[in-house]
């Protein structure tokens, strides 16, 4: 490391803080709660400064350089987000306040339901789910809901492609159902043979991911979604990657019933690094009631001189709330902030542009490296980061030498079906030049890997540390930065 | 294409594992195809000996730095032996995979759950067909 660890630059009496004269009488502690090898740091104010300025300059985001991480979406969000996240009546509200005098926050959340609402093709929104993963899980409950409702208690399965998310498996696990899995054809669409096979009455519905981990988007959603519904299941999509859809495909028109959308993804709210996410799902008329509450409704329609008034409720049969009050707030308010600044133009610009970007890196590497269904692809693709004439150089080792290059490896060894999966995802934010440095890096690292493998295999060398062992690292969980000390 | 080691005396499975039987003892492992895809096992959740083992069932799961992945018993019956030294030392099953790297030894159920098991030239196309 280029930087010590705080315990290291520790002088035993130094303090970084002067502590005013008490003006009050003084009272000791009860000696039970005093502890005499208290092992905490000794050091100044600037000291504590410089500690954590350096090592956060040791970090890397998409406002230093170039983060094509698949799957992830990392396109930069605009500070102007931050800036309306920031003003004092969304920043300071608090979230016990009466609805009365929360009335411009409830404004905004309506609107942002409508919108996802219209963005998607569906009928209702709730806003409620803290992240992509609980809106998947709200998602599951309100299907499972819909068949008890019905008294139809033998639905037990949901059909998942083996080109989904990794969490779709884990979603439905959490939510009582088992999942079964379905080949990909070779066109990387779901086999639609395995899926007629697959359906029957105990099949609640199937979960999709559109498009697919792969990138591509189903050339027969249609058949796949009738041949669900044809047997009584619902369908729930994916809306992760909806960065390759918005303003161009509506998944509630094509007959989705229920999806989740990740504004932290999509409509540039952060992520990495603690977001916190927020995962909205929505909905058509056959779930409208299931949703997660409460959503925020317009109880009276507004005139010329009188603002609407807004409240918030459950609906009817709701599966329940996700979390503490109005879900993850701040979150919402970028997302209106992203919508309402882009606009219906610009929303559709930003699909073209994210699907136009990753499409030209692909074409432009297929030379290069081995694409398996390399066809026109979303807003993201997989490549093969392997290559049969030098077969000690993987996946790994390429990802490790583009940081040489100054840009962030792309999604390593995922989706599982493609060999030594290099998943890249330029996003629409990126402009020319930069797609052109990163093509640049990827083929000069192709030719290296043939004539100097080396330099691959003991990559990164520009980093403050080089390769570092990730075998030891997950064997061997030392997570103090000090030796535990006996007593402690 | 590829080049997987394949011993022509066990049984494999679709899942990558290969079953040794000798007498009514079977011995489960993961084999070299599997333990290549997988890359550096870091961890391995043995079961219990006297666990009862169901064919096609997962019994065990294993970590590496690429992925986790469940391990599926390629025929019925109850658990004799685990493989202790995989605890310390997971990398056993990428160093040795058809030794040292052995997950469990069990009493077989029924002899004829191997019937529908890959033998070694079987296996080895089934690899080459997935590269």
């Amino acid at each position: 490391m280029t930087e010590p660890l705080i315990y290291d630059i520790s002088v035993p009496g130094r303090c970084g803080v002067s502590l005013p004269d008490v003006d009050v009488p003084e009272t000791a502690l009860p000696a039970d709660l005093l502890r005499e090898n208290l092992d905490l740091p000794e050091v100044s104010e600037l000291q504590v400064i410089r500690h954590f300025v350096n090592l956060s300059h040791l970090n890397y985001s998409i406002d230093q350089g170039f983060y094509p991480l698949g799957s992830c979406t990392m396109k930069y969000n605009p500070k102007l987000n931050e800036d309306m996240a920031r003003l004092p009546g969304m920043a300071q509200l608090h979230p016990l306040h009466d609805d009365e005098g929360a009335q411009g926050a409830l404004a905004l959340m309506y609107d942002l339901q409508t919108w996802l609402a219209e963005i998607a093709g569906f009928k209702a929104v709730s806003l409620a789910p803290a992240a992509g993963a609980q809106g998947e899980f709200a998602g599951i409950l309100m299907i499972r809901k819909y068949h008890l409702d019905r008294g139809d208690t033998k639905r037990t399965k949901i059909l998942i492609p083996n080109s989904a998310h990794g969490t779709n498996p884990a979603t439905v696990t959490m939510a009582g159902f088992t999942a079964v899995e379905l080949p990909s054809d070779e066109n990387g669409d779901v086999d639609l043979e395995a899926l007629k096979a697959a359906c029957d009455d105990t099949v609640a519905g199937m979960m999709i991911t559109v498009p697919n981990t792969l990138g591509l988007f189903e050339s027969h959603i249609i058949d796949v979604i009738d041949t669900i519904h044809g047997c009584g299941g619902l369908m729930y999509m994916d809306g992760a990657n909806m960065n390759a859809l918005m303003g161009v495909v509506k998944p509630g028109e094509l007959g989705f019933d229920v999806m989740h959308y990740n504004l932290h993804k999509t409509f540039s709210t952060p992520h990495g690094g603690g977001g916190p996410g927020s995962g909205p799902v929505g909905v058509n008329e056959k779930l409208e009631p299931y949703l997660p509450g409460p959503i925020v409704v317009k109880l009276e329609e507004g005139t010329d001189d009188e603002a609407p008034l807004y409240g918030r409720r459950m609906p009817e049969k709701s599966i329940g709330r996700l979390k503490a009050f109005q879900g993850n707030f701040g979150m919402h308010v970028r997302a209106y902030t992203y919508i309402r600044s882009n606009g219906d133009q610009g929303i559709r610009d930003i699909t073209r542009h994210a699907v136009l970007n990753a499409n030209y890196i692909r074409v432009k590497l297929q030379d290069a490296y081995h694409i398996p269904y390399n066809r026109y692809c979303g807003h993201e693709f997989v490549l093969e980061g392997r290559f049969e004439d030098v077969p000690d150089v993987h996946a790994l080792d390429i990802s490790k030498r583009l940081m040489d290059y100054g840009i962030h490896p792309p999604t390593n060894y995922f989706p599982l079906i493609v060999h030594e999966a290099l998943m890249i995802e330029p996003t629409e934010t990126e402009d020319k030049q930069t797609l052109d440095e990163f093509i640049d890096a990827m083929k000069k690292i192709a030719a290296e890997a043939h004539d100097n493998p080396d330099l691959l295999k003991t990559a990164p060398h520009t980093t403050p540390v080089s390769r570092l062992d990730e075998v030891r690292a997950a064997k061997q969980l030392v997570l103090c930065c000090r030796p535990v000390e006996v007593g402690v | 294409m590829g080049n997987w080691k394949t011993p022509d005396d066990l049984k494999y499975t679709k899942n990558d594992e290969w079953l040794r039987i000798e007498g009514s003892v079977g011995t489960i492992g993961l084999t070299d195809y599997a333990q290549d895809q997988l890359n550096d096992i870091v961890y391995v959740d043995l079961p219990d000996e006297g666990d009862t083992l169901k064919k096609g069932a997962t019994f065990c799961s294993i970590e590496s730095v690429k992925a986790a992945s469940d391990v599926y018993a390629p025929a019925s019956g109850k658990i004799t032996e685990v493989n202790q030294a995989l605890e310390d030392e997971p990398e056993l099953i990428n160093s040795d995979p058809y030794g040292k790297g052995w997950i469990v030894k069990f009493e077989i159920g029924n002899t004829a759950d191997a019937n529908d098991l890959m033998d070694a030239a079987a296996y080895a196309e089934y690899c080459n067909s997935r590269e």
